[in-house]
């Protein structure tokens, strides 16, 4: 097979539908990633004009520009969208479009996956949107603090589109985390071990484990408070037994790691593009990569900070006043590695580094006055000002849009195969830059002038006025600059210069290869011997295009790919990918008619969608695995290994071991809250416990015991060759009872509408049941399985995948079962 | 040249809000915070920035373990740590120090917050209640007991201390003092919906043979 030949039969196998159909049914990371970028840009530019409605509006005093309801939304909707819509989309898609080219492999773990979050965060963008066309966008802020937001204070559907609009695409951000972190962790090119990976690689794998422990306390808060507001749940009323900070921590909890959610991908760009662009390598690789780890694990401890103000004991907040300090010790490990790299190599003023200039300037100013607000008694003045908002966006947009905008002129060769050609990107550059300092700088000023954040307008005897009107003709220059890049990027577009390949002598892998990229990535993997595989081999690029490394024998169509030991990058499995398909975009739609249904109350389409997901996921596990052993695939240098099912630690075990970490953390975060509540709120103990029952416990745990247990004879006996069935109908009896137990707590619990320990209780005994019937749902799946004759003593990768999910669903019934009858057992 | 900075600095910083144009012992600690922390900011922008521009330099190769070890291990691990630990400490302090602690000569005072207006009762005085004014004698330190009926709100006269939050169901106390008799301003600092641009208060305070007769007359 030649090189052309082998081109034309990859791309025939990889590729897209063409035209606009291609964008509904592809599951391509390259399509998927610019994909998310476009639309994450859009939302950035839709931020941008109600920032611009902002600074229009404080521009002067008195103003009449916007009444203060219409102003509430628009704050509210810039801080939202500019977090959840803009910021870690980009990510998503800027780690989907690079990942399995920097990795030196053709696709990610799970591409269909890929798709469906990108559908779901369409579709719940979209809610928002039309929330803010139609005036009823929410307005209780991007941080939504009850009892502001709660059902007596805001009635309207405003505080219900952003609950239910973000945690519909929250669904996008777990999606990704899940994704990028098997990809990262399996899907490599051999020889690539841990050491060897591209920094942005460890950025990434960071980021998203972050992902899944940091949004799932959004996601349980999100809920809480929705049926607060739906069904009078008290979580958050402190005269029921809630507790208004109870919204806060959660918030935060996810709230602060959201922030170094956002730097890190950004840090992981500096990390790539500064030593190509001071012709050097980057100075303490293995620093870099702990500090960033540092720095994730010190992110979760210091959420309390946003809450100095709240009535926490001093020498509590003393301890989160250090590790708050104490966070900026990774961040300057980063940041001097940065310079030190700039020192040993030779830094040159080419476009991505005007941008990484501006990073500099911009993020050391904002971690400085990061440091001064984390000095508690300074933030008891500083807190709610403008001095916190000149502080986020000095963090924020140096931290993150410039990195970006670097990003963006330096992998822009890549997406396009094009070279710049008109000199835009420079005078761009200086108005952002200028424009952005104009804007922001002197805001800290007035912030210890007295102007708080949020309001709507002020009075000229404030003596704010100067200020303001200079920092909204700032924000108009920035502006005119985002516009200018935008122009460049179109002009981009239609000025047909080629770009050589490779334009900036980078050493990583998304340079081997043609530009714009092949549908497939690499006519063969290549296998990796350092960090800089292209630098050490420049002849590459051709020698993979013509074969020379692994899986160079396209067969039987297959889209196909190989994953590697976790650790030493060896080769492990034998991948076969799923090809197009409209299932992940018909699942994010029948998602959506869930989560619509909620906002508008139409309550009985919730089962019909929730009935339609899960035929839907049925079908999607269904079209995976085969009737027929494989024999072990030959990849090349004389390498072979068995295909992915017929493994024990496949993709989806790895799959549904994050998801699970996720959903542990939003247990973990319920079981706070209860505890919270217990403890903190004001309005306790509650009138009655749960009055505890002997024979309901026994049940439930007895349940969960023996489905642990018989899961594992069934597992073994597929393995031995015996009847499986008996042991999963055994499993199945086993959750049942689970789900019988929970759901005697759900029915016997106090009426949660008087007390917000009923509601917990309701909340506790659902997430069993739930768990119980998804784990009887999953055995029926596998029985199905078996009896279609889809496993077989090698084709067991399916039993362990369930195992996990009946393990889990076990364990935490378990746990809800103490928890719920306990009291009321003590009593 | 020195005077004439300063003079106009200071010119700058004055405002009824203004926390760097202290009226009070607390707001003047963190007023002193403030021009410490920007002083060592502006000092480490200034090296960092030239530490940036100096790479652009032309110059010899470095040895590599050598140079990791002075960017990583002493600018980047042992210069933050050093300066965080100083400041930490200093932070620390301060904040004991604008505690509220038990004294013989503290004035104690509630403040309740309901959307668009704070309610103040006064120890001293059972069943006085004013709204929109709090009243207080100078040169005392003066606890309030803040908390809300409603929302989330925060109490701040910036002034003459940090703020608070006012949170239904808990009780938070806040010491403020004024060092003169004055009218000084404050404002609700927590997002509030509707109204909140507005939501404002003042307090008072006395000298001491005014404070007497407001606590027998409950009228000032």
């Amino acid at each position: 097979m030649n090189t052309l030949h082998r081109h034309r039969r990859l791309t025939e196998i990889w590729s897209s539908e063409t035209g606009a159909r291609g964008l509904f049914s592809t599951v391509n990371h390259t399509d998927l990633g610019r994909m998310f970028l476009a639309v994450s840009f859009f939302f950035f530019l839709v931020g941008g004009v109600l920032a611009m409605l902002i600074r229009a509006q404080l521009a002067t005093p008195h103003s009449a520009f916007a009444g203060p309801e219409i102003y509430n939304q628009i704050f509210t909707m810039h801080g939202t969208i500019m977090m959840f819509l803009f910021a870690i989309p980009t990510f998503e898609g800027l780690a989907m479009y690079l990942l399995p080219k920097m990795l030196g492999t053709r696709d990610l773990a799970f591409p269909r996956l890929s798709a469906y979050g990108f559908w779901c965060y369409v579709f719940g963008g979209m809610m928002l949107l039309v929330s803010m066309v139609l005036g009823i966008a929410p307005d209780g802020g991007w941080f939504m603090y009850p009892p502001l937001t709660g059902p007596i204070y805001s009635p309207g559907i405003n505080t219900d589109f952003w609950l239910i609009g973000i945690t519909f695409v929250e669904i996008s951000a777990i999606a990704a985390a899940v994704e990028i972190t098997v990809s990262i962790l399996k899907y490599r090119a051999p020889g690539m071990s841990l050491d060897k990976m591209p920094i942005f690689a460890w950025y990434a794998l960071v980021t998203a484990l972050m992902i899944l422990t940091g949004f799932p306390p959004l996601i349980l808060g999100s809920i809480l408070l929705e049926l607060e507001r739906a069904f009078g749940l008290p979580f958050f009323q402190a005269e029921f037994g809630g507790d208004s900070l109870l919204w806060q921590h959660l918030f935060w909890l996810f709230g602060h790691p959201e922030v170094y959610i956002i730097f890190l991908p950004a840090a992981g760009v500096i990390s790539t593009i500064l030593p190509v662009m001071c012709r050097t390598t980057l100075l303490g690789y293995a620093w870099i990569v702990a500090s960033a780890t540092g720095l994730a694990f010190l992110s979760f401890g210091i959420w309390v900070h946003h809450m100095f103000t709240t009535g926490i004991p001093h020498m509590g907040l003393a301890f989160f006043s250090a590790a708050s300090t104490l966070v900026a010790v990774p961040t300057g490990v980063q940041l001097f590695a940065w310079i030190g790299t700039m020192w040993k190599g030779r830094p040159s003023l080419r476009m991505p580094m005007l941008h990484l200039l501006g990073f500099f300037f911009t993020f050391v100013i904002g971690g400085l006055t990061g440091v001064m607000v984390a000095v508690v008694p300074f933030d008891w003045q500083a807190h709610d000002t403008a001095f916190i908002t000149a502080h986020l966006h000095y963090v924020l947009f140096g931290g993150f849009v410039f990195p970006i905008l670097a990003g963006l002129y330096y992998w822009m060769p890549h997406v396009s195969g094009r070279a710049r050609f008109f000199r835009l990107g420079e005078l761009a550059f200086a108005l952002v830059f200028i424009g952005f300092h104009v804007t922001f700088l002197a805001m800290h000023w007035v912030g210890l002038l007295g102007q708080r954040r949020r309001i709507s307008t002020y009075l000229p005897e404030d003596g704010w006025t100067t200020v303001n009107l200079i920092s909204s003709i700032g924000s108009f220059v920035l502006a005119i600059g985002i516009a200018m890049v935008i122009v460049d990027l179109v002009l981009h577009a239609f000025t047909a210069r080629r770009s050589r390949r490779d334009p900036w002598q980078a050493g990583t892998l998304e340079w081997a290869m043609m530009t714009p990229p092949p549908a497939y990535n690499f006519a063969s993997l290549p296998h990796v011997d350092s960090r800089q595989p292209l630098a050490d081999d420049p002849e590459l690029t051709l020698r993979l295009a013509r074969g020379e490394g692994y899986l160079s024998e396209p067969e039987q169509g297959w889209r196909e790919s190989l994953t590697v030991e976790v650790a030493t990058g060896k080769p492990d499995f034998h991948i076969i990918y799923p090809t197009n398909t409209r299932l992940p975009i018909l699942m994010a739609a029948v998602t959506g008619v869930f989560f619509v249904s909620l906002l508008l109350k139409f309550y009985w389409t919730v089962p019909l969608a929730v009935v339609g997901v899960t035929i839907l996921a049925w079908r999607w596990a269904w079209s995976l695995g085969r009737t027929t052993d494989l024999p072990p695939r030959s990849i090349g240098r004389g390498l072979t290994l068995p295909n992915a099912t017929q493994v024990s630690r496949s993709p989806s075990w790895w799959g549904s071991a994050l998801l699970l970490t996720a959903n542990a953390t939003f247990f973990g975060s319920l079981l706070f809250g209860f505890a919270f509540l217990w403890t903190v709120a004001p309005s306790w103990p509650p009138p009655a416990w749960l009055t505890s029952s002997a024979p309901e416990l026994a049940l439930g745990v007895i349940g969960a015991g023996l489905g642990v247990v018989s899961i594992r004879r069934a597992a073994r006996a597929n393995r031995k060759g015996q009847d499986a069935r008996p042991w999963l109908g055994l499993t199945f009896v086993a959750a049942l009872g689970v789900a019988a137990a929970a759901g005697g707590v759900i029915l016997r619990a106090p009426t949660p509408g008087d007390h917000a320990y009923g509601a917990t209780l309701l909340v506790l005994g659902s997430y069993a049941l739930f768990h119980a019937l998804l784990a009887a749902l999953m055995i029926a799946f596998l029985t199905a399985r078996v009896v279609k004759g889809f496993t077989s003593p090698s084709r067991q990768a399916e039993f362990p995948v369930v195992t996990l999910w009946v393990d889990y669903q076990a364990g935490a019934s378990t746990l809800i079962l103490v928890v719920a009858h306990l009291p009321g057992l003590l009593a | 040249m020195v005077v004439l900075t300063t003079a106009l600095a200071l010119a700058g910083c004055e405002g009824a809000l203004s926390t760097v144009d202290p009226a009070g012992p607390a707001a003047r600690t963190i007023a002193q915070i403030w021009w410490v922390m920007l002083m060592g900011a502006v000092a480490i922008f200034a090296l960092v920035m030239a530490l940036v521009a100096l790479a652009f330099r032309a110059r010899a190769p470095v040895d590599e373990t050598r140079h990791e070890r002075l960017w990583v291990v002493k600018l980047g691990i042992a210069f933050p740590v050093v300066v965080l630990l100083a400041l930490l400490a200093y932070g620390l302090a301060a904040g004991e120090r604008l505690l509220p602690r038990q004294g013989a000569d503290v004035v104690r005072v509630g403040a309740e917050a309901r959307r668009s207006a704070w309610a103040f009762s006064y120890a001293d005085v059972a069943g006085l209640r004013t709204d929109h004014v709090l009243h207080i004698p100078a040169g005392r330190p003066v606890d309030v007991a803040i908390t809300s009926t409603d929302v989330i709100h925060s109490f701040w006269a910036p002034r003459l201390a940090g703020k608070i939050d006012a949170i239904p169901g808990h009780v938070n106390i806040l010491r403020i003092e004024a060092d003169a008799p004055g009218v000084y301003a404050g404002r609700s600092a927590e997002f509030s919906g509707v109204g909140y641009d507005d939501f404002a208060f003042t307090v008072v305070a006395h000298d001491p043979a005014s404070w007497e007769r407001f606590i027998r007359s409950g009228t000032p």
